[in-house]
């Protein structure tokens, strides 16, 4: 069996995860971890396939690519093991709507050891007045304190919240 | 000391609801002996439930008492027909499963429970729990009704201050 990575993206409709899934699901293949969300107007899947080693997964979507009208793109061998890779912080971010929140605040964890494994944004507010509100998991490779250190170095007009993720097993 | 098997999902043992204790006999004791060494067996885990190991009685074992990061506890409790009465307070928090092997998810808890049980010796207490040991004991009476943390995942992102109205 080989895995691949795919990304479809189109403008937003009803119907699309089921079309996709259910191509794949008669064409045989194996449906692992998936992330699925609509961006603005659009909506956007991204997939990880097992199918045969011949098997042409764009072809397999291609009707529904079509009609749909979704861009495809593949990423093929990718790694087969579903490496479960467990966070041990979260950090919620919010503040004004301005340009490089991400990028500044995820550059400063970034150096402080942090390893993102899961990111999301989302824009709440009004249009004259956008709150910008981000939520990670990660791993603090250096520690809890050291992500805490390095987000003071921000400005005050950015909150952070970065609490640690005690998984509890039983 | 003789391990079990832990059963993992989809194992019908996982679905069902176990039975009341009504006799603490020896062969009751045998098998508490047998599920330590289970849980201890395993990678880490902070408690285990008869059903995990396919027997349907109403006994769990929990202790937090070993974290890294040390958290407020009783200690190692053996619990025989555990009864949670009250419930306080809402908590989202991280957890994972023997019987789900290779995932963790989130899951809204109480913060603090007032709880009864026996213990081996057919002694009954009664005990408030807060926080994570709290935690642990839900995830376990959980199991003790057929029910995995499977059951109770929700986002991240879920507001805890608009789930308060409902519990
Ligand atoms: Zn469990």
């Amino acid at each position: 069996m080989n895995w691949t990575v795919l990304t479809l993206v189109g403008a937003d409709q009803p119907g699309i995860v089921s079309a996709v899934t259910e191509k794949l699901f008669r064409a045989g293949c194996q449906l692992a971890e998936a992330s699925m969300m609509r961006l603005g107007g659009n909506f956007a899947i991204m997939l990880r396939v097992g199918h045969q080693v011949d098997q042409d997964l764009q072809q397999v979507l291609e009707p529904v690519t079509r009609r749909m009208h979704l861009h495809l793109h593949l990423d093929t061998d990718v790694d087969a093991a579903p490496h479960h890779v467990e966070p041990d912080v979260m950090i919620t971010v919010y503040g004004a709507d301005r340009t490089g929140i991400v990028s500044q605040v995820t550059g400063v964890l970034a150096e402080a050891g942090l390893n993102i494994i899961d990111l999301e944004t989302a824009v709440a507010g009004t249009r004259e007045k956008p709150i910008y509100i981000m939520t990670m998991e990660g791993n603090a490779q250096q520690g809890i304190d050291a992500l805490r250190q390095a987000m003071d170095k921000l400005g005050d007009d950015i909150d952070v919240s970065i609490m640690p993720i005690e998984t509890m097993r039983a | 000391m003789s391990e079990m098997e832990i059963l993992t999902y989809p194992d019908d043992s996982l679905k069902k609801i176990s039975e009341w204790v009504e006799n603490i006999d020896q062969s009751i004791l045998d098998f508490i002996h047998k599920l330590e060494a289970t849980r201890l067996g395993g990678p880490g885990a902070v408690g285990i439930a008869a059903p995990q190991v396919g027997i349907l009685k109403r006994i769990v074992i929990v202790d937090v008492s070993n974290m890294h990061k040390p958290v407020d506890n009783h200690g190692h409790m053996i619990m025989i027909n555990p009864e949670i009465s009250e419930w306080d307070g809402m908590a989202m928090g991280r957890e994972g499963c023997l019987s789900v092997p290779d995932f963790t998810g989130n899951v809204i808890r109480a913060e603090k429970i007032k709880l009864n049980y026996l213990d081996p010796r057919g002694e009954s207490h009664e005990i408030e729990s807060a926080g994570f040991e709290a935690r642990a004991i839900q995830h376990e009476l959980d199991h003790l009704d057929g029910l995995l943390f499977l059951d109770r995942l929700v986002s991240r992102r879920t507001d805890l201050f608009k789930r308060k109205n409902y519990k």
